[in-house]
């Protein structure tokens, strides 16, 4: 058993990226998630374990840091807010372009612009669909609780680093401002230059020895059969990520005849949705995609086939609910799919997704 | 002496830098970059650093720096090498890094990662280069472009109450405490390169010594940009730039203060 712990979400980022032996971390701060690195800070890391933490002028700056570091071969990551996830995404795209491996923390507040400090899921689109420009994706992950915050960290960097890709933490203010019992990581080293040099010595930018041709790390290719190739072996990366790592928690589906969908702090509040609705007599489930990105569309489309209609439950105006219908579709299977959700930062109630349910699925049953 | 004496290896009085690739530079003939590239080569090489020496590359017509210098190398967003730059350094502290980037990289889209890169001394050298012009994009109007200058942005000449006034990024962090070494130079002719050779190699070997941050400009021209031929453009840079930019060190920590130019 590891170190239990009572922790902030933010906080327990910060003591797992130390933990799993990262290398630096770049940041500026942004409500809510600020206790990342404020806590990085107060734990001098660069004493313990020799990890770097620098607070950078801007998230433009921050994430372009992340890219050289990245592009060296070591183990770094960012987190941000909404408006600073925006700032990034040039960055973000150059760091796929260049298939380059990092962790970008979102912890979401609302929007659109300078919007609320309070949670929300709106940025699941711009998560899962790439965000900034060109056909590129990046390995999502949504903690719904401390205890993931912490699982993911290491989590986000090795698949990170098994596909070359940037991974991004997506959670929310409210996972990252809850105190929650944690059982910590245990500490990893940090690699060696030799052990970065044996990893990726094959493309980053560790020097050049007379024993190798140069590396060059770039998202440029101006001849366009040549970028189309590279745009083909990014598919291709994002093809099998999709046949490998879908991640879910399937609650109750079992005898399930309705199914909410929801990550993150929804899907908390849908668990206890389902309580309510199986005390009403409906057999609900949950399901509860861990990996919002490669989504996991194969559960889905299996549960289509016995169930009778799925609630897409996001604090949102309902984002991911297009890829539980395309899920469902693709299945081969016509079922409803509905969508309940509440914006502006206001975590929806339990109570209201049993109703939702009830008027949106159940009613039009009859 | 005859033909196959004079060129006996120990007669050889030049040679092409090892680290200078073997490939058609895509330069316009007369463009500085080309001559600049050459001296980093040569630098390096000469100092003996291929194998720590890490170069950052910008967007702009050095875009492709990479394909003509031998080691390894990141290619930055438009502006944003002082901050790639950071994240190498910071976690590769025994490298030596070094940004290379335009005016329009360095002076406009980019002026806060590389105010604040000076500003923490970054243990790095900054490479800068100042030809007054968007080279890459067709010759718009950078914010170094000078007063009553013709570009495609201001086809009746940069002005100041529309455009503001040519920024002299140079002198700006010379006032940082984070540099160590600020200097202006150019490369026009032999005695100018021979100049430019050696304030790369200064900066580079203060970097080496753990100084903070160089910073090199070299004032460049961009002929085709500015729709010159290469000779008519050393002579309008001469009689138009330097007096707006004068070469010369601006700040030199061993020699103390920095110098102020104005
Ligand atoms: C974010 C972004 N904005 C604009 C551009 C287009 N762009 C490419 S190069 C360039 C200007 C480069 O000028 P400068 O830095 O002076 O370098 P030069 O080409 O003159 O060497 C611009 C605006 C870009 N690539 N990225």
């Amino acid at each position: 058993m590891g170190e239990l712990r009572l922790m902030k979400g933010n906080e327990v980022l910060a003591e797992a990226a130390i933990r799993c032996g990262c290398d630096g971390y770049f940041g500026y701060p942004i409500t809510p998630q600020s206790e990342v690195m404020e806590t990085l800070m107060e734990r001098q890391p660069w004493n313990e374990t020799g990890m770097v933490v620098l607070q950078a002028e801007s998230e433009v700056a921050a994430i372009n840091m992340v890219y050289g570091a990245a592009g060296s071969g070591k183990k770094v990551m960012t987190s941000s807010s909404s408006p600073g996830i925006s700032l990034m995404s040039e960055g973000i795209s150059y760091i796929a372009g260049a298939e380059l491996p990092c962790l970008v923390v979102n912890v979401q507040r609302g929007g659109p612009g300078l919007g609320t400090i309070q949670p929300s899921q709106a940025d699941y689109s711009q998560a899962v669909k790439g965000g900034g420009h060109g056909d590129y994706k990046m390995i999502v992950l949504a903690p719904s609780s401390v205890q993931e915050m912490n699982d993911f960290v290491d989590l986000a960097f090795e698949l990170a680093f098994k596909y070359r890709n940037p991974s991004m933490i997506l959670a929310d203010g409210a996972i990252g401002q809850m105190m929650e019992k944690v059982e910590l990581s245990d500490y990893k080293e940090r690699w060696s230059d030799e052990e970065v040099i044996e990893k990726s010595g094959s493309w980053a930018t560790t020097g050049k020895p007379s024993s190798r041709e140069r590396n060059v790390v770039t998202s440029l290719e101006l001849d366009s059969l040549k970028m189309e190739e590279n745009n083909n072996r990014f598919q291709e990366k994002y093809r099998r990520m999709e046949a490998e790592e879908q991640r879910y928690e399937a609650i109750q589906c079992d005898d399930a005849e309705y199914i909410f969908v929801a990550f993150g702090t929804s899907a908390r509040v849908c668990q206890k949705a389902v309580e309510i609705a199986r005390e009403k007599g409906v057999k609900v489930g949950l399901l509860r995609p861990i990996t919002l990105f490669p989504f996991p569309k194969t559960i889905i489309g299996e549960l289509a086939k016995d169930v009778k209609g799925f609630l897409s439950v996001e604090m949102s105006a309902g984002q991911m609910v297009e890829d539980v219908k395309q899920a469902v579709f693709d299945a081969g299977i016509i079922r409803p799919v509905a969508f309940f959700g509440r914006m502006g930062g206001i975590i929806p109630t339990p109570g209201e997704v049993v109703e939702a349910l009830e008027q949106k699925l159940l009613k039009e049953k009859r | 002496m005859e033909t196959k004496d004079i060129i006996k290896p120990e007669n050889l009085v030049y040679g092409k830098s090892e680290l200078l690739i073997d490939t058609i530079m895509h330069y316009c003939p007369g463009c500085t970059h080309g001559v600049v590239h050459k001296l980093i080569a040569e630098a390096i090489g000469e100092m003996g650093i291929q194998e720590k020496t890490i170069g950052i590359a910008p967007v702009g017509c050095s875009v492709f720096a990479y394909n003509y210098i031998d080691i390894d190398w990141q290619e930055a967003a438009h502006g944003r090498a002082p901050a790639v730059a950071t994240g190498v350094v910071r976690l590769n502290p025994d490298k030596f890094v070094f940004t290379y980037q335009g005016d329009g990289d360095l002076a406009s889209i980019g002026a806060a990662e590389i105010i604040h890169a000076c500003n923490r001394g970054e243990n790095m050298l900054v490479i800068f280069i100042n030809n007054g012009i968007y080279g890459m994009t067709g010759g718009q109007m950078a914010p170094t472009t000078i007063e009553n200058m013709v570009t495609s942005t201001t086809p009746c000449g940069r002005d100041s109450e529309l455009n503001g006034y040519p920024l002299k990024m140079t002198d700006l962090v010379a006032q940082l405490p984070g540099t160590s070494y600020v200097t202006r130079q150019s490369a026009q002719t032999a005695a100018a390169v021979r100049k430019c050779k050696r304030a790369l190699k200064k900066g580079i070997q203060n970097v080496l010594d753990k100084k903070g941050t160089s910073f090199v400009e070299v004032i460049s021209t961009c002929n085709s940009g500015w729709k010159m031929t290469p000779v008519q453009a050393n002579k309008w840079m001469e009689e138009n730039m330097f007096p707006y930019y004068p070469l010369g060190d601006l700040k030199d920590s061993e020699k103390g203060e920095p110098v102020s130019k104005n």
